[in-house]
């Protein structure tokens, strides 16, 4: 079977047999050993991550929040832009109405009764932070997502994605 | 002479019978037609009441060809012989109507995050298109508690931009109509004599008609938005109405019906109650097929289409099919 020669820039290999110096293998060797040992005293690429962190800018977009306004009410009133921004699809909610009673807790008469990010889908491009039209969902620049075994775990609810209500809420 | 009247509209002539509207003859033509939000075809007399189809007249007849002197509302004017019209091409228009949806925006309460119309609203449409995207307005807007009429329609009447529309559909559609437009002026509003409820065989379409949210469907109240459910158009044996309807799907339940409209957003057949609230199970429609979503909608994010293809192209029908 004749071989189709499709270029000219085809290159024999030419198979020499070892020189006596390359049939020792002690330089190579040597040589090799050489570069790992300079590698164990130059400065480590790594870092002990959680104890240690790296700064982290301030633009840094990472694990979501659900703001409160300056009562400390829900802001987000599950409107779905943020769902439909979403390019990854990582955010589902059920709308529900708010009670006459229920006025304090949220600032709307629609809220979401659940709302939640899906983390291992999410990408964190910001997109929905960017749709919101009331101000409700913003990324952290100073918290990621925690690693975990279960995939359940990644599935952020409501619990975990609204802000804490704090008492004399200055901000 | 034949009957037909020779009319240019933006530079597009068309021969169209003696007696249509300017807004018509633009809707044949099937571009750039006005917009309009209180013209509805199905109904009578409907028209001239929310300004936003103004066109410029630039020359009345072949006989008279001198220019209408104001903008003139073209859902109610008829074209003359040789009528010219000039609708997206005259900047005046476009002034108009950018001061129209500003006064129409004067009283809506703006809240499109909370209304369950927002996606399908000729309001939001229209400011998308014609609006200048910030308020000069500081006043107060008028507020107004939300109202049941009757167990299945909610009246937002802060919503409302007293088109009309949905007493024209009660006068002509049902037997006896038990709301309409009460006082007069700034305050009138949409209303029922002392909460009188709404019942009639065909008083649900009133959610269809309304152009923005100030009529919706409380069996649909905050389910979902409009873009996360999937349209099918289905029909059941009705004998009542003619049973064509679209099921607004989200999995496999029902969660809204509503009745089919056209590309100007104008109902086709008018549905009854019985298939737009009772049936809320699959298995009581035939459904025909998901229902086609203009791409300019939002209501076709997230789905896709079969590509359209082209007869001249020679395709094996298998390939297409599966």
């Amino acid at each position: 079977m004749s071989v189709i020669k499709l270029t000219d820039r085809i290159k024999v290999m030419e198979r020499k047999p070892m020189s006596f110096a390359e049939r020792l293998y002690l330089p190579a060797i040597l040589k090799g050993m050489s570069i790992t040992i300079k590698h164990l005293f130059r400065k480590k690429a790594t870092i002990q991550y959680p104890e240690q962190k790296r700064p982290m800018s301030e633009v840094f977009r990472g694990l979501h929040v659900l703001k409160r306004d300056e009562k400390g009410a829900e802001r987000c009133t599950a409107c779905g832009l943020c769902a439909l921004a979403c390019p990854a699809e990582a955010i589902t909610m059920t709308a529900a109405e708010r009670k006459p009673e229920e006025k304090n807790l949220y600032r709307e008469e629609k809220y979401a009764a659940v709302y939640e990010i899906n983390m291992l889908r999410c990408i964190f491009c910001g997109l929905c932070e960017e749709a919101c039209p009331k101000a409700a969902i913003f990324l952290q620049n100073d918290k990621m997502a925690p690693a975990s075994y279960e995939r359940e775990d990644f599935i952020y609810g409501k619990d975990r994605l609204v802000e804490p209500f704090l008492l004399n809420n200055k901000s | 002479m034949s009957d037909k009247l020779k009319v240019t509209i933006d530079g597009t002539t068309i021969e169209v019978d003696k007696g249509t509207t300017i807004l018509q003859a633009a809707r044949m033509i099937g571009k750039n037609y006005p917009p309009a939000m209180c013209y509805y075809t199905p109904l009578k007399n409907t028209g001239g009441k929310c300004r936003v189809c103004l066109v410029k007249v630039a020359q009345a007849s072949e006989a008279n060809p001198r220019p209408m002197p104001k903008l003139v509302a073209s859902c109610l004017t008829q074209v003359e012989q040789g009528m010219v019209v000039e609708n997206e091409t005259s900047p005046e228009v476009l002034e108009a109507r950018n001061g129209v949806v500003e006064f129409l925006l004067i009283n809506h309460p703006l809240d499109c995050p909370v209304c369950d119309q927002a996606g399908e609203c000729d309001l939001q449409n229209l400011s998308f298109d014609h609006g200048k995207g910030i308020t000069r307005y500081e006043e107060g807007r008028r507020e107004f508690e939300k109202i049941d009429i009757g167990s299945k329609v909610q009246l937002h009447m802060t919503r409302c931009i007293l088109c009309y529309r949905c007493v024209y559909l009660a006068d002509q559609l049902t037997e006896k109509r038990v709301h309409g437009v009460i006082n007069r002026g700034d305050v009138s509003e949409i209303s029922t004599y002392i909460q009188n409820a709404i019942e009639n065989d065909f008083s649900g379409n009133i959610i269809d008609v309304c152009p923005v949210g100030a009529l919706t469907d409380k069996t649909y109240r905050f389910k979902q938005r409009v873009w996360f459910s999937k349209p099918f158009d289905a029909h059941r044996n009705c004998s009542k109405c003619s049973g064509k309807t679209v099921l607004w799907m989200k999995g496999d339940d029902i969660i809204r019906v509503t009745s089919r409209k056209d590309k100007f957003g104008e109902v086709i057949d008018f549905i009854c109650n019985e298939c737009r609230y009772d049936h809320k199970n699959p298995a009581d429609w035939v459904i025909e097929g998901p229902r086609h979503i203009e791409d300019t909608s939002v209501i076709s994010a997230n789905k896709y289409e079969l590509p359209v293809v082209s007869p001249a192209v020679n395709v094996d029908a298998k390939f297409v099919s599966e």
